[in-house]
């Protein structure tokens, strides 16, 4: 194994996160979010990929105040304090839904089904929200 | 790649993304109400005959039997039970769990 | 081979913690690892000492704890997930002044942590949900 590969306290892997749930109706969305933000401090190389209905996780202008729930959006925009940096964003979920990558709250990776299939080849772990 | 699918593909379209996303040479387990593509005769199963080239397919057969599709099967499909799901987990590198 | 499983879905409502546990025994009876499974979302359900099936169903959830016992397994309740839902051993409903716990044996209450931990320790991660 190179040096690259050992991180202190022992390997680092690939860890794939899909996210492919819509959120607020039911509860995936947010407890995949707070995985994420946990498995930030294990210092993996990890990736999300919001496709699906995942891709409304991260629209803009989510405004919660009439359900009662808490708006968990904002959290996205935290991510790159977390270092997760590598979000990636299905392009045909995307048009589907008429959304473009202008109405996402985050800066992402608009990705084709095959740049998609070839990402998620090249993981270690993948969970699945 | 393993990929499961548990989800009847006319509940949601999970299988869809699924058989969209499976790389070639890769592996697709219906579990569950996921059985239902395979369905002789099924929408979905035209579905699973034409990805058939790239993608093998399998079916965990105490789901199938559970809900009265023993002996309705499509061709090609192969049976597993759950030590043929564990074995296919061995088999390929990682699982992608289509929920 | 080293599997990590996660079990999304709490019992009865969904087929996922039966997939679980079928596959963690064929897993077993191979020879396989089970490094531990995780019970996350609905999931932590299964861990609740307290269900009662009728007497010609399956237990699901002692089921599980017997499994447990046999092969030492160790089975990780998420506490965020868990204290949501209403699921605590003692520390934990002492600590958030609960007149009572319910988690049954072979379960115990963990961060979020260990599922990482756990699909970095592990050849495989398999997840069993809905």
């Amino acid at each position: 194994m190179s040096d690259e590969e050992m991180m202190e306290g022992g390997v680092q892997k690939k860890f794939c996160y899909i996210n492919r749930k819509a959120p607020y109706g039911t509860i995936y969305a947010l407890e995949s979010l707070e995985v994420v933000l946990i498995g930030a401090a294990f210092e993996q190389d990890v990736s999300l990929i919001f496709m699906d209905d995942g891709v409304f996780q991260i629209t803009k202008g989510q405004d919660t105040a009439g359900i009662g729930m808490k708006n968990f959006s904002p959290t996205y925009r935290a991510l790159e304090m977390y270092d997760v940096e590598k979000l990636y964003v299905s392009e045909e979920s995307l048009a589907e839904r008429g959304l473009t990558a202008d109405d996402l709250l985050v800066d992402v990776e608009v990705l084709n089904a095959e740049q998609i299939r070839d990402l998620m080849e090249q993981q270690d772990v993948i969970l699945s929200f | 790649m393993l990929h499961t699918v548990n989800k009847s593909p006319y509940e949601k379209n999970t299988f869809e993304s699924c058989i969209k996303h499976a790389a070639k040479g890769s592996a697709v387990l219906l579990i569950e109400d996921g059985v239902y593509a395979v369905l002789k005769g099924s929408a979905a199963a035209a579905k699973v005959q034409q990805a058939m080239g790239d993608i093998t397919f399998y079916a965990l057969e105490p789901d199938v039997n559970a809900r009265g599709l023993k002996g309705k099967v499509m061709d090609g499909i192969n049976l597993v039970d759950y030590a043929g799901f564990v074995d296919l987990t061995v088999k390929f590198d990682r699982v992608q769990s289509w929920l | 081979m080293k599997f990590t499983i996660q079990v999304n879905e709490g019992p009865y409502t969904h087929q996922a913690s039966d997939t679980a546990y079928n596959f963690v025994k064929a897993a077993l009876e191979a020879g396989h690892e089970i490094y531990r499974v995780f019970f996350y979302h609905d999931g932590v359900n299964n861990a609740t000492r307290l269900t009662t099936p009728p007497q010609d169903d399956r237990n699901v959830v002692n089921r599980w704890s017997e499994l447990a016992a046999k092969h030492n397994l160790d089975l990780v309740v998420c506490v965020a997930a868990a204290q949501r839902r209403g699921i605590a051993d003692a520390d934990e409903a002492k600590r958030n002044g609960k007149d009572a716990d319910n988690i049954a044996p072979g379960f115990r209450i963990s961060g979020l942590g260990q599922l990482i931990e756990g699909g970095i320790q592990s050849d495989r991660l398999v997840v069993f949900g809905d």
